[in-house]
């Protein structure tokens, strides 16, 4: 099929629009073409697994196509084994955000029109190979994020809205000085992702610190690492429980995505130089994330922090820059991370529907009252705190073993994360779930149909990337080898 | 002197036809409503001759042949074609904006629409003018005649207030462009700006130092441009001036106005004065960055709408003349092009708040609160405007930001690229504060309202405007790039 990944990331730019045109009040059609308009790029996700070749790294259902000739802009996508499973992790999330969203009364036309721009947005990322094309996409996904927090969001929305856009565009424009840097140093200029990396031995070594700089302060501010994570929380906090899935299930993704694309194969003596302050920003950000997740009383905060200390092993694992295991934990963490707290958002808010309050200690012997969705829910925790058979360890083991023959030292003081880890999770559990029932939990009903529905095929990509980590690693392989090769610090 | 030649006579008066045709349409509409009845109901009639006697002029235009006129002291090149037609598109969005305006004035209703046509062959003579005086005497004849319409509302003190401090500060400035023109002519002998070039070239390159008098002379006219374009810190005038004129001739004068001068800027800088480029380039980036900074500062604190876009048009001519540190084909299209995203996002922006002002009669910022449930499509567009101020994607906004910034870094100005990028965060916030107070009303408000028919046409077509010139970017591009290559050969 061709075109494949155009139709992947406009489909819902078009349900976008056919929902604009929806009468207003007829919340069931507009629904169901948010249900279309997700549920078609998911199922060309499979055609796109089925025809993906895991055996090799050059980008595969590349499309091209002049776009502004005047300035050298093309219109250039491509996907690989980095690409492949974040695109799929989008479409999967996306699809079952909007099934989550469906109990969304109000202004139900804007919301998924704005949904849908996002999941164009955000699958465009993922799969752009021109930077312009790339920054645009990148871009356009924060005004639809502004409006859905912003509308729809908690009682702080306004701030939180506000921060999370004017943060990421500060974040980007230093992206788009670095972009127009390595347009004007290319002959013939370019801005081919492609062309770039291969130009990068040529690259001096001045110039690709400053843009790997440049870069990383957008990226790291979309993670986010350490000292740039402050919107998180609120933006996370405030925002509907849908939004707060694809936030935390796919946006944190794109910084890490973004060095893993464009930053470490570009500048590849930057990376080998930066790859140590990465290392201790990645456990700085373990350690703090996993300390504040144990002054939370918020259960959504508790998890947002989580986020904070889980994106932490991904900067780790890939400040293992020599390792294949690093990245591939990395990437792993990723798709892991993606899944469980996409289902731990949707989780927080089923009871927050019900009971609309978060508060861990308003709960109490929730398992007596609610045995499905304790059940569920801790399953979930498990898999964050990285119980072996999950995903999450199979990702905390690869990044703490790609990691630790670099950074000994630090990857030790990483290590005491996984422990706070389940400290934090554990004291949520006991709170909550065991003992008698007490507080909000009399208010509480079962998880219903289309709750389960949505956090079912997490539940089950959790477990079988537990048991079987080959149906990852299979398909990245080849190229995070390629990525090793490129970056030249293999061991 | 050359003997009369019949050829060359007919040949001068080809060239400069259709500027003869607009002005000869001017005085038809004027006589027309000097001898005929102007009720209220005529409004709309004199719009549409005005529109037809345009847009005639622009097909007329887009016709015509490349061609020096009067001894040079005129020329009618791609550039020019480029500008006149921007210029001719503000006037017809300008002339259906004003109908409901015009019709609840009290008299001269027929007058007002041959002022702006009046004004608009001042502006098409201005971007085709080659010689300092005809430039200078075609500068007066577009702003005189936007004296009058400044203060257009003559009973309302606000309006005469404006009319008063435009004439006072227009005079002084074209005073100080005068005299600017005036020692030019004293140093080279010459006003035309192709002679003014060599006579510097000649006088001056060989020595290596340029006479006090060659600075002065190009910073007095620098300043007097300076004034017309209400850049930092020659603006004083301009919010003063935007807030009391009615609100389509603040549209007017602050797109097509400053895109003639604009036009003049890039001849008399880009031509004249590009063997002293020393001297004014260094003068241009301060000023461009004060005007970012200024500019985009000040609007945060506004409470009127019309003054926050006044300030936020002293910014966006900061941001245009970014890209004119870059004396080549990059600078002159990036100019071309922002002037012309400029044109339909402001012109947008301003077309809005008249929409809002006939039905409210507010223009307070404040007032704004809700209204995308009082009027969804109002507040639509104007987000869409907006945005495309900010330069977020995928508006011409950002097509037009990316295209100065890239002029600038190309020839090293990194630090005025720096202050362009943070100050476009801060120009987010005040522009995504009015998105805010529409989409996330704090307290519900009540009473839907309609858009007149013609100022939705205005607003649509200014969209279509600002979303192909983002999207499908590619033909205007080339047609501008074009047009600049003509005019300053590549270095």
């Amino acid at each position: 099929m061709s075109g494949l990944l155009s139709w992947m990331i406009f489909l819902p730019l078009i349900g976008a629009i056919v929902a604009l045109f929806m009468p207003k009040d007829n919340h069931r059609l507009i629904r169901g073409v948010a249900f279309v308009a997700t549920l078609l790029p998911l199922i060309l996700t499979v055609v796109l697994l089925a025809q993906y070749d895991p055996s090799t790294a050059e980008f595969q259902f590349v499309e091209k196509a002049a776009w502004i000739p005047g300035l050298n802009v093309n219109y250039h996508l491509g996907a690989d084994g980095i690409a492949v499973p974040m695109l799929a992790l989008t479409t999967l999330l996306s699809f079952l955000a909007a099934l989550v969203s469906f109990n969304i009364t109000k202004r139900v036309k804007e919301y998924f029109a704005f949904f849908l721009l996002l999941e164009t947005g955000m699958l465009g990322v993922f799969a752009s190979l021109d930077f312009f094309l790339f920054y645009v996409f990148w871009e356009v996904m924060l005004v639809p994020m502004y409006f859905l927090i912003g509308i729809w969001g908690g009682p702080r929305k306004e701030y939180a809205a506000i921060k999370f856009f004017l943060y990421t565009l500060f974040g980007s424009i230093f992206m788009l000085v670095a972009v127009l840097a390595l347009y004007f140093t290319s002959t013939p200029h370019s801005l081919s992702i492609i062309e770039h990396i291969q130009r990068a031995p040529q690259m001096t070594r001045g110039f690709q610190l400053f843009a790997f700089v440049f870069f990383f302060i957008a990226f790291a501010i979309k993670i986010p690492t350490l000292p740039f994570h402050t919107w998180l929380p609120d933006a996370h906090v405030e925002a509907p429980t849908a939004v707060s899935v694809l936030l935390a299930g796919v946006l944190l993704k794109m910084g890490t995505y973004g060095l893993l694309r464009i930053s470490f194969p570009m500048f590849p003596e930057a990376t080998r130089f930066f790859a140590w302050p990465m290392a201790i920003l990645g456990v700085a950000g373990i350690i703090y994330g996993a300390m504040v997740c144990m002054a939370q009383t918020d259960l959504k905060k508790l998890v947002a922090y989580s986020s904070v200390s889980h994106m932490g092993y991904c900067l780790v694992g890939m400040a293992a820059v020599g390792s294949v295991a690093g990245i591939s934990g990395c990437m792993f963490q990723m798709v892991s991370h993606g899944l469980i707290t996409g289902a731990l958002f949707t989780l927080v808010g089923v009871i927050y529907d019900r009971a609309h309050t978060r508060e861990i200690n308003a709960f109490g012997g929730m398992w007596i009252k609610v045995p499905v969705y304790s059940g569920i829910m801790i399953l979930f925790v498990l898999g964050s705190l990285g119980l072996p058979g999950l995903s999450g360890f199979v990702s905390e083991f690869m990044v703490f073993l790609g990691a630790f023959p670099y950074f000994k030292i630090t990857v030790a003081i990483g290590v005491v994360g996984v422990l706070l880890t389940a400290a934090y999770f554990l004291r949520m559990i006991q709170k909550m779930f065991l003992g008698p029932v007490a507080g909000h939990t009399a208010e509480l009903t079962e998880i219903n149909f289309r709750e389960i529905v949505a956090v079912t095929p997490l539940a089950i990509l959790m477990i079988a990337l537990g048991i079987y980590p080959a149906l990852l690693s299979n398909l990245i392989q080849p190229t995070i080898e390629n990525l090793v090769r490129l970056i030249g610090a293999g061991a | 002197m050359t003997p009369f030649n019949l050829t060359q006579f007919y040949a001068d008066w080809a060239t400069i036809l259709p500027e003869c045709f607009l002005l000869l349409w001017a005085c038809v509409i004027t006589g027309a409503a000097v001898m005929g009845r102007t009720d209220e109901s005529k409004s709309g009639t004199f719009a549409i001759w005005t529109i037809i006697g345009t847009l005639a002029t622009a097909v007329w235009v887009a016709v015509t042949q490349d061609g020096a006129a009067f001894g040079g002291t005129f020329v009618f090149d791609r550039l020019a074609v480029v500008f006149k037609e921007i210029i001719l598109a503000g006037v017809i969005l300008t002339a259906a904006a004003s109908v409901g305006t015009v019709s609840r004035l009290r008299a001269h209703r027929g007058e007002y629409y041959g002022m702006i046509l009046f004004s608009a062959v001042g502006m098409m003579l201005m971007v085709s003018a080659t010689e300092l005086l005809t430039l200078y005497i075609a500068l007066e004849l577009s702003t005189v005649t936007l004296f009058v319409l400044a203060a257009y509302h003559k009973t309302n003190r606000k309006s005469a207030e404006a009319g008063l401090k435009y004439v006072i500060l227009g005079g002084i400035s074209s005073a100080i462009l005068l005299y600017g023109v005036a020692i030019l002519y004293g140093l080279t002998g010459t006003t035309e700006l192709a002679k003014i070039s060599q006579e510097i070239q000649r006088q001056f390159m060989g020595s290596g130092s340029f006479p006090p008098g060659l600075a002065l002379a190009l910073l007095l006219i620098l300043a007097g441009f300076g004034f017309k374009l209400a850049l930092a810190p020659f603006h004083m005038w301009a919010p003063d001036v935007y807030e009391g004129a009615p609100t389509p001739i603040t549209a007017f004068l602050s797109v097509a106005s400053k895109a003639a001068a604009l036009a003049a800027f890039l001849r008399v800088f880009f031509v004249g004065g590009q063997p002293a480029q020393l001297i004014w380039i260094q003068a241009i980036a301060a000023l461009a960055a004060l005007a970012m900074i200024v500019g985009n500062a000040t609007a945060i604190v506004q409470t009127n709408i019309k003054r926050m876009l006044a300030y936020s048009s002293v910014a966006q001519i900061g941001y245009m003349l970014v890209g004119a540190v870059a004396l080549d084909p990059w600078g002159a299209t990036s100019i071309s092009y922002y002037a012309m995203a400029y044109l339909f996002a402001n012109m947008g922006a301003f077309v809005c708040v008249i929409a809002f002002a006939e039905r409210t009669g507010s223009e307070e910022i404040s007032d704004f609160s809700g209204l995308s449930r009082r009027s969804p499509i109002l507040a639509g567009f104007f987000a869409l405007f907006l945005l495309s101020l900010a330069g977020v994607p995928p508006t011409a906004g950002f097509l037009a930001k990316y295209y100065v910034f890239a002029a600038a870094i190309q020839k090293g100005y990194l630090w005025l690229v720096l202050v362009g990028v943070a100050t476009s965060v801060v120009a987010l916030y005040y522009y995504a504060t009015v998105i805010m107070k529409m989409y996330f009303p704090s307290e519900q408000t009540e009473g839907g309202f309609p858009v007149a028919r013609t100022l939705t046409i205005v607003l649509a077509v200014s969209a279509l405007g600002v979303l192909l010139l983002g999207i499908i970017p590619g033909p205007v591009v080339d047609w501008i790039k074009a047009a600049a290559q003509s005019f300053v050969p590549p270095t």
